[in-house]
């Protein structure tokens, strides 16, 4: 599981570099998009029950519920999906408007705009 | 009582939001409800600062949920410092006035954004917890990107779309750091974390992790090499709000480095600061050979910025009691400084209709006030004695004698220098040179209306306000002082934290 | 977008989906639910009986403007968070009272969660409501 998770993140972080380095606009916002999910995934995993104990201890000391994940991290995760949901359709409305005044669709262009 | 009283700074931006939300159809109504609540936020600020100052720090263990389990808000000097001049500014842009332009028939949902930015600044400012510290600066980012584009003319959009995606990079590498730091001790708690981070004996997950959170508050902040969203879009913005993001914005990225690099990633604790003094000196030159090219207004001052934040952080690369007081009195000093550049550089570009200084000219003889409040934050900036700018590098300086760093030296007096060229530049063009007519001869001065407001009250506000750090610099520095032995001694803020709590 | 399919089919089934919106809110304290989901139901909703042409794209069934859910929402859960400062706790401290019972539904625990919660799902729903108007491209009133 660990390594099928590693193996995932680490596609994941491949396939957005890429897009990113792109010229074309809406590649370098997909792979804003691809790497907002290769941390969510990376977060997840700090939940992994295998690294560490449980947080939730027993009045004795020992786990009281050994089978079950770390909560705090989904909990992480529930977060940052919420705040890169709302960041990314911002994003996307952006792209579109600025695409609509002048279509813009490389992002050297975007500096030149500024220069001009 | 004191609960009450550490949370206000959250709680009031908050309530003012909802109000401003609630009566955004009426842009009259909500301004007036912004500016009296901004007003009584600086004046809790106040409390809490003299608060803090004569009782140390405050805590809250929010829900009753105590550290390191739960979030916890900590005032300590330096936050309680920031809070009180990020409230100040606020209240100084609502005064000079914002412009709210064209916006259909929400005209008062430009307060609410800016009470949003409030709201995550603060917020910043507060909490004691590392994955609270990036939801703040959400929010902080999230009310920046549309206050940064709300009038939607092109430049804006194109700017806006660049900071966008550089401030979304380093909200993911902010994320990654916060999950592998959590995957290995297990607290997100900042006080909790450094306690942990120093029996982990493991240089590259410091080094990496330290790394990461570096690149994200760097980039918040302006540091080379992520500075480059900086000068493409502040100066698009309003001028107010232009104003307010050059106070506040980087130098939230600013404190948060202050915070993780004093308190969690120390030489104790194994992470070597090495590469920030040298990041910091590539900073200051890089920046200030921007601003000695650039003949946009705003866009120069945005240059400046950028080379100012070197000088912070080379104050904390440097990392001792000395250096570090310089920090927190070069911010204070800096957030005073550049936000009245701003305003005034917004009523050079209003008064002519255009951004470049080549065609301003004559403000001295026809504009005095305005020349004034120029000069006070100019020489400031450039380093003149009895102003703040010259106490805030004097220190830095001694500093850099102490540590023996000569070739850190070598570049912040030559970058004093070229500072100081620059402003000279803006001073010539739009105030000292004659007016300079049109081909028609005509002269070019429009006459845009002024933004609602007070902008000669609030410009004067500011200048006072360097007069106050320039003048009364031993009380400032004292109370910095108090601040910066607070972060060179970390054992001092986990103590605060952590009080009370058996490990 | 005009189906006559839809346009009988929302009204028979934005009503179920709200009022499962809301058991699913009030769920949400201790088993999965809450707030936000609960909140996305409702707009769901509220979008599909516009959708099918019954309302207005930034209105929910009830015509009621983005700018009632926000401020509303915003406005209760921050309300939520100052009864716990009254008595000896703090900041965001739950109180709750005590639990009764009710013919069919059984034990009702109520609280300053719960308060929260209702207020993060109308600012959930104007969201989605103001969202979805803008995307449409009308400018929300």
């Amino acid at each position: 599981m660990t390594l099928v998770l590693s193996l995932i993140i680490g596609l994941l972080f491949a396939a957005a570099t890429y897009c990113l380095l792109r010229r074309n606009l809406m590649r370098v916002l997909l792979g804003i998009l691809l790497l907002g999910h290769a941390v969510n995934l990376l977060l997840l995993s700090a939940s992994d029950p295998l690294s560490r104990l449980p947080s939730i201890l027993g009045k004795d000391g020992t786990p009281e519920f050994p089978e079950t994940a770390d909560p705090l991290p989904q909990a992480l995760v529930l977060t940052a999906i919420v705040i890169g949901f709302g960041l990314s359709v911002f994003t996307l409305v952006l792209a579109r408007s600025c695409f609509q005044q002048s279509p813009i669709d490389d992002v050297r262009d975007l500096g030149k705009e500024d220069r001009s | 009582m004191n609960d009450l009283l550490l949370i206000s700074p959250i709680l009031l931006p908050l309530l003012l939001l909802i109000g401003c939300l609630a009566s955004s159809r009426h842009e009259r109504r909500s301004s007036v409800i912004s500016l009296v609540g901004t007003a009584v936020l600086l004046a809790a600020c106040s409390v809490l600062l003299f608060k803090v100052s004569t009782h140390g720090t405050l805590t809250l263990a929010v829900g009753g949920w105590m550290p390191p389990f739960g979030i916890v808000l900590v005032a300590d000097l330096l936050s309680v410092l920031m809070l009180w001049i990020s409230a100040l500014v606020g209240l100084v842009v609502l005064i000079y006035g914002i412009n709210v332009g064209s916006a259909g028939t929400r005209p008062g949902h430009v307060y609410v954004l800016i009470q949003g930015l409030l709201l995550g600044v603060n917020g910043s400012f507060l909490t004691g917890d590392l994955f609270n510290l990036y939801v703040w600066f959400e929010v902080m980012l999230i009310s920046s990107f549309i206050l940064m584009v709300r009038e939607r003319r092109k430049k804006q959009l194109a700017g806006g779309l660049t900071y966008v995606i550089l401030n979304l990079l380093a909200s993911a590498m902010f994320l990654c750091g916060a999950g592998m730091l959590y995957g290995k001790l297990g607290t997100l708690n900042l006080a909790d974390m450094a306690v942990k981070l120093s029996s982990v004996g493991d240089p590259e997950f410091v080094n990496t992790t330290g790394a990461l959170l570096f690149v994200a508050f760097a980039a918040k902040a302006g540091l080379f090499p992520f500075h480059f969203w900086l000068p493409a879009s502040y100066h698009h913005a309003g001028p107010a709000t232009s104003a307010l993001f050059a106070g506040l914005l980087t130098k939230v990225g600013v404190y948060a480095l202050l915070r993780i690099f004093t308190l969690v990633f120390t030489a104790e604790n194994g992470f070597s600061s090495t590469l920030i003094l040298y990041l910091s000196m590539a900073t200051m030159l890089i920046g200030v050979l921007g601003a000695v090219a650039q003949y946009n207004v705003r866009r120069l001052l945005a240059f400046h910025i950028i080379s100012q934040i070197g000088y912070m952080t080379a104050g904390l690369a440097l990392g001792t009691h000395l250096a570090l007081t310089a920090v927190v009195f070069y911010i204070l000093h800096h957030i005073a400084v550049k936000s009245t550049l701003f305003l005034v550089g917004g009523v050079l570009e209003m008064k002519t209709g255009t951004a470049d200084i080549r065609r301003h000219g004559g403000f001295y003889q026809s504009q005095p006030l305005l020349a004034f409040c120029f000069l006070v934050p100019a020489f400031s900036l450039g380093g003149i004695p009895p102003l703040s700018g010259f106490w805030a590098k004097l220190n830095l300086l001694q500093a850099g004698v102490q540590s023996g760093e000569w070739l850190f030296l070598a570049m912040a007096l030559g970058v004093g220098i070229l500072t100081l060229f620059s402003m000279v530049k803006i001073w010539n063009e739009s105030f000292w040179k004659a007016q300079p007519s049109t081909s028609d001869g005509q002269p070019n001065t429009s006459d845009l209306p002024l933004a609602r407001g007070k902008p000669y009250l609030a410009m004067l506000l500011l200048c006072a306000l360097t007069l106050v750090f320039s003048l009364g610099g031993y009380f400032v520095f004292e109370l910095s002082a108090r601040a910066a032995a607070n972060l060179a001694d970390p054992t001092l803020y986990i103590n605060a934290v952590m009080k009370g709590v058996t490990p | 977008m005009n189906s006559i399919l839809l346009h009988i089919a929302a009204r028979f089934l934005s009503w179920p989906l709200l009022i499962v919106s809301i058991w699913i809110l009030y769920r949400g304290h201790n088993l999965p639910g809450g707030g936000f989901i609960g909140g996305l139901l409702a707009a769901a909703g509220f979008l599909l009986y516009d959708l099918s042409g019954h309302g207005r794209p930034d209105r929910g069934f009830f015509s009621l403007s983005p700018f009632f859910f926000l401020p509303l929402g915003l406005g209760l859960a921050v309300f939520s968070t100052l009864p716990g400062m009254l008595g000896a706790g703090t900041f965001m401290q739950g109180v709750w009272l005590p639990a009764f019972e009710l013919p069919l539904l059984g034990s009702i625990h109520l609280g300053t969660p719960l308060i929260f919660d209702i207020g993060v799902w109308f600012a959930v729903i104007g969201f989605i409501l103001l969202l979805n108007g803008t995307l449409a491209g009308e400018e929300p009133s």
